[in-house]
Formats: structure tokens, C-alpha cells, sequence
């Protein structure tokens, strides 16, 4: 058996989850944002005419409780969810690899304190954190982001600082600066490539986490208020209407398992993830 | 020892990361803050500034932030909680009861996806490629895509609403237990069942276990003897990560099924603004979360005999 073929076959059927994560996050970036382009119904405005109205030829999505456009309301909830996660994500991200690189180079001290950091954030589970914040100052999706991107950046420290540390004592890093090359370019060249690899997967494990996140703090009515459209908090208005249009509460399900599902597909497998973390 | 040392400083951080953000959360309440308990306490109708002050030197409110902070901790230390700020009952009372439900609950649920997530998963893993292997794969990939409230939702809708078997919300007898236990369950379950699958994939493939099985003993044997600790020790040691998915699922879980435990009286509390109940309720959740961990670094220490070397 040649060892050709042998490292083809996963890498293929990789690319073949990822990409269909990849498409379905792209239909949903689409759905969510056409209407800002092309124009679409106000999603807080009322009609009760339209209460409850099922998909039509005219509306494909139907009408709410209160006869608000169900396009336009998901629409603006997946932009909110979208938005939030990737905003949290890229939040974390920076201040995570940047410290993560400085406590694998300088070690010591700074290694340990910035260690102890995390791990305090790291003793409460993150949803409990979040919702602490959110109750400090409410009705606030500022809150939500902070406490989201403070849950988040500790993974991208940790695992940085783990890849970090065996390539800055490698031979090729030596050899570098013994060449006289600077810190920069030793980042640039040496410790990049290998983190750029896995921030993808962490990237969307830490946006699906942020999207469940939300929507779990809007269907406990703590997170976001109506009436600002938000997946979580749309499930608990139309719960009361399921018998009369199930149509209306499995929507907003649909998109948010479609938008985690997607991510996850993106990440690839969490088990291998988590150890190596 | 060294993680049980952890452990108890993993304990003090979550009561000094609670404490910390409790007492931001108490010194920003909008308004007068005095007023604003006092209101809560007894009535808009019959606040005067005299009920404030009273409120106001019961709380510390006028003295400087750094020392009324080392005395909210040094209250949280002593674990007086103080009382509700909307019942006035004692928190501790509340919290013990909340507790008993929320502890019924967790280990319900840990109890029920041990029984189902190891279970499927080491009979896929032993069959590698197979229908079992493929089904359980399919079920647990959607399952994981969907946040727990939405599995709750399914449950209510199909047991409670369309077949009228269970009942949806409260806690009066047993079987108001089998819905909220099962939502967290199967959360739970969906990741254990692909830990053990590919933790029995990996060992049924390795030479110990192909050895025994050439030397002819019967498939039972071969598990219970060479198979079944293996893949404990990952099945453990991933419950401790799964914890922090159970608390969290606690919080929303039993507010879904209105459940009287901490996670619903944290969410109400957070909703009324109840100060010393968040604290209160928080610290517990964080402790809980602790103590489950250290359990799991004790049963990882019994199953795989080579941690008490190192």
C-alpha cells in the first residue's frame, strides 16, 4: 500500500464535510443578508391581519403571533447571531494567540500569571459567566459580547501557548536567531503556519458555542429583549402557537441547528480537538 | 494530592470570580441603590429615606468600594449569603432546597446517559462501519448541532403535548423528573456515545485485544477483561469536560421545565435583580461544578491503575 493514497482518502472526505458546512453557512450569510440589500419587510412591524398566517406564494416564510413578516425577523436574528459570534470570535482570537505567544516565549512569570488568569476565568462554566455579566448591566448585547469573547479567548490561548512552546525551543527557531532574524520574523515564519492551521476549527467551535450561547440567554428572557428579533427568544414567543402554526416555531429551530450544524461540519471532529487542547 | 490541592484553589477562584462580579453587579444597580433594595423589600408604597438609610448601613452602600469589597468577601467566606433581596428569606434556606431538586436532576441525568451514550457507543465501536455504527454517528452529529432547550422543546411537544404520556412542567411526583432528565441526558449522551465508540474502535483493533480473542476466549470475557477499563478511563475523563455542558443545561433546562431547582431561582433572580440570590446561586452552581470534577479525577484514579504512579 503506498503511503500516497493512504493520506488522501481523510483528507478528501474532509473536504467534502467541509465544504458542505461551508455551503450551508453560505446560504444562511445570503438569507440573512439580502434583505439589507434588495430591500424586505420591516421585521418589527405588526400587522395582525397576517397573524399567524402560514407560508404563502406571497410570504414563503409566513407571519408570527403579531403579524410580523417571518423572513424579515429571521433574517435579522441570524444577522444579530451571525454578527455577535464572529464579532466575539475575532475578539478573542487577537488577545488569545498574542498572549498565548508571549507566555510560551518569555515562560516564567508572565507564563504563570497569564495562566492563572484563564484559569480563574476557566473554574466558573461560561454560560454562568455570561449570565452574570448580562446581569450587571441588562438589556445590553455589549454584555453578551464581552462575556462571550472572555469565555472564548482562553481556548485560543491555551492552545496556542501548547503549539507555541515545542516550535520556539525547535532547532529551526534556533538556527533563526542565531542567523540574527527578529521576533517577527520568527512568528511570521515559524509559529503562524502552525497555528493558522487549527484557527478555523477553533474559530467555529467558538462561534457555534457563542451562537448557542445567545440563544440560550434569549430563551431564558435574559439575554437579548424583545422586541428585537433573536432565535432564542422568537422559539419562546411562538411556543404558545405551535399547535396553530408549528410552520412558526420550527424555523427559527431549523436555522439554528442548520448555522451550528454547519460549523461543526466546518470544524470536523470535536473529539480529536479537545485532546490535543 | 497535587489535584486535589487544584481543585480546592479552583474553589476559591469561582468564589472570588462570583463575589467579584456580584459586587460590581450590586454597586451598579441603577437608580439609588439603597432605594431601589428598599423598594424591593417592603413595597414602593412605603419607602421613605429613613428605610433607606437602613437598607444602606445594612449593606455597606456608604462606605468606600475597596472596603465594603473585602467585606462581601469576607461575608462569602464566612458563606453568609445574607438574605433575598425580593423575599427576604435567608439564602442559605432557599439555596439547600433548590439544591436537593437541582442534585435529583444532575445525577438522574448522568445516571441515564451512562446507560445509553457508553452502551451504543461500544457496540458501534465493536461492529466498526456498520448500521449501528453509521445510525448512532448520523443521531449524535444532529443532536450536538442542537442546543438543549430545542431537544427539550421536541420532548415537550412529543411526549407532553401530542401523546399526553408526561407531564411538562413543575415537580410534584416522579414523573414530572423523566422529561428534564431526559433532555440532559441525551445532550450528554450524544458526546459519550463517540467517545466510547471510537475509544472501543481503538481497542478492539489494538493486538492485547486480538490476542485474547485468538486464544479462544468467549467475546464477554474478552470485554469485561481487557476491553471494558480501556475505554472507561476517556468515557470518565470526558465527563469531566461534559460537566460544564450539564450545569449550563441546568440553567436553561430547568427553566423550560420550570423545575425548582438553582438554575431556575439564578434566572429569576437575574430577572428581579435579587443580588444576594445570584451570588448565592452562582457560587453553588460553581462549586457544584468543582466538586463534580474532583469526583471524576477520583475515578479516573480508581479505573487506570497507571495515574497513581505518576
Amino acid at each position: 500500500m503506498s503511503s500516497l493514497v493512504f493520506a488522501q482518502t481523510p483528507a478528501l472526505r474532509f473536504s467534502l464535510r467541509k465544504s458542505l458546512g461551508l455551503f450551508i453557512l453560505a446560504g444562511l450569510v445570503v438569507f440573512a443578508f439580502l434583505p439589507l440589500i434588495i430591500g424586505g419587510a420591516d421585521p418589527l412591524k405588526q400587522s395582525l391581519r397576517h397573524s399567524l398566517q402560514p407560508p404563502s406564494s406571497a410570504a414563503w416564510f409566513g407571519y408570527d403571533h403579531l403579524g410580523r413578516s417571518m423572513a424579515a425577523r429571521l433574517a435579522a436574528a441570524l444577522r444579530l447571531s451571525l454578527g455577535l459570534a464572529l464579532l466575539s470570535v475575532v475578539t478573542a482570537m487577537v488577545p488569545g494567540i498574542l498572549l498565548g505567544v508571549l507566555a510560551a516565549w518569555r515562560g516564567g512569570f508572565i507564563d504563570r500569571a497569564i495562566g492563572a488568569v484563564s484559569e480563574s476565568l476557566l473554574a466558573l462554566p461560561g454560560l454562568l459567566l455570561v449570565l452574570m455579566l448580562t446581569a450587571i448591566v441588562p438589556d445590553n448585547p455589549a454584555m453578551l459580547y464581552l462575556g462571550i469573547s472572555l469565555v472564548l479567548w482562553i481556548e485560543y490561548f491555551r492552545v496556542t501557548r501548547a503549539l507555541a512552546r515545542p516550535i520556539l525551543n525547535s532547532p529551526a527557531v534556533e538556527a533563526s536567531r542565531l542567523l540574527g532574524f527578529g521576533p517577527v520574523y520568527i512568528l511570521k515564519r515559524h509559529v503562524w503556519p502552525e497555528i493558522s492551521a487549527i484557527l478555523l476549527r477553533l474559530g467555529a467551535f467558538g462561534a457555534a458555542s457563542a451562537i448557542m450561547a445567545i440563544a440560550a440567554l434569549g430563551f431564558v428572557s435574559v439575554g437579548v429583549r424583545p422586541p428585537t428579533p433573536e432565535l432564542g427568544l422568537m422559539m419562546i414567543e411562538l411556543l404558545p402557537y405551535y399547535e396553530e402554526a408549528p410552520h412558526a416555531l420550527l424555523q427559527p429551530i431549523a436555522v439554528i441547528f442548520l448555522m451550528v450544524l454547519a460549523l461543526q461540519l466546518l470544524a470536523g471532529r470535536q473529539n480529536s480537538g479537545k485532546e490535543t487542547a | 494530592m497535587r489535584m486535589i490541592l487544584n481543585r480546592l484553589l479552583q474553589a476559591v477562584l469561582v468564589a472570588f470570580t462570583v463575589g467579584l462580579l456580584t459586587f460590581i453587579m450590586i454597586r451598579l444597580l441603577p437608580g439609588d441603590v439603597a432605594y431601589r433594595i428598599a423598594a424591593g423589600r417592603y413595597g414602593y408604597d412605603v419607602v421613605d429615606s429613613a428605610a433607606a438609610a437602613k437598607v444602606a448601613a445594612e449593606l455597606d452602600l456608604n462606605r468606600p468600594a475597596i472596603e465594603a469589597f473585602g467585606l462581601w468577601l469576607y461575608d462569602l467566606v464566612r458563606l453568609d449569603l445574607g438574605t433575598s433581596l425580593v423575599s427576604g428569606e435567608p439564602v442559605w434556606d432557599e439555596l439547600v432546597m433548590q439544591l436537593g431538586h437541582t442534585l435529583q436532576l444532575a445525577v438522574s441525568a448522568i445516571l441515564l446517559s451512562l446507560l445509553i451514550g457508553p452502551l451504543l457507543g461500544i457496540l458501534a465501536g465493536l461492529n466498526r462501519g456498520g448500521f449501528l455504527d453509521r445510525g448512532l454517528m448520523l443521531v449524535s452529529t444532529a443532536l450536538r448541532a442542537l442546543p438543549q432547550f430545542v431537544v427539550g422543546l421536541g420532548l415537550i411537544v412529543i411526549f407532553g403535548l401530542m401523546l399526553n404520556l408526561l407531564p411538562t412542567a413543575g415537580h410534584a411526583h416522579g414523573s414530572h423528573l423523566v422529561l428534564p432528565a431526559f433532555t440532559l441526558a441525551l445532550g450528554l449522551a450524544a458526546v459519550s456515545a463517540q467517545v466510547a465508540r471510537d475509544a472501543m474502535a481503538e481497542v478492539a483493533q489494538s493486538q492485547f485485544y486480538r490476542f485474547a480473542r485468538t486464544k479462544g476466549l468467549p467475546e464477554w470475557q474478552v470485554f469485561r477483561r481487557h476491553g471494558l477499563r480501556n475505554v472507561a478511563v476517556p468515557i470518565v475523563t470526558y465527563l469531566g469536560v461534559q460537566f460544564i455542558y450539564l450545569v449550563e443545561g441546568v440553567v436553561v433546562v430547568e427553566t423550560l421545565f420550570a423545575w425548582p431547582g438553582i438554575g431556575h431561582a439564578l434566572v429569576h433572580a437575574i430577572f428581579g435583580r435579587d443580588v444576594p440570590v445570584i451570588q448565592g446561586a452562582a457560587l453553588v452552581m460553581g462549586l457544584m461544578f468543582v466538586v463534580l470534577n474532583a469526583a471524576v479525577d477520583g475515578f479516573c484514579y480508581i479505573i487506570d491503575p497507571r495515574r497513581r504512579d505518576a
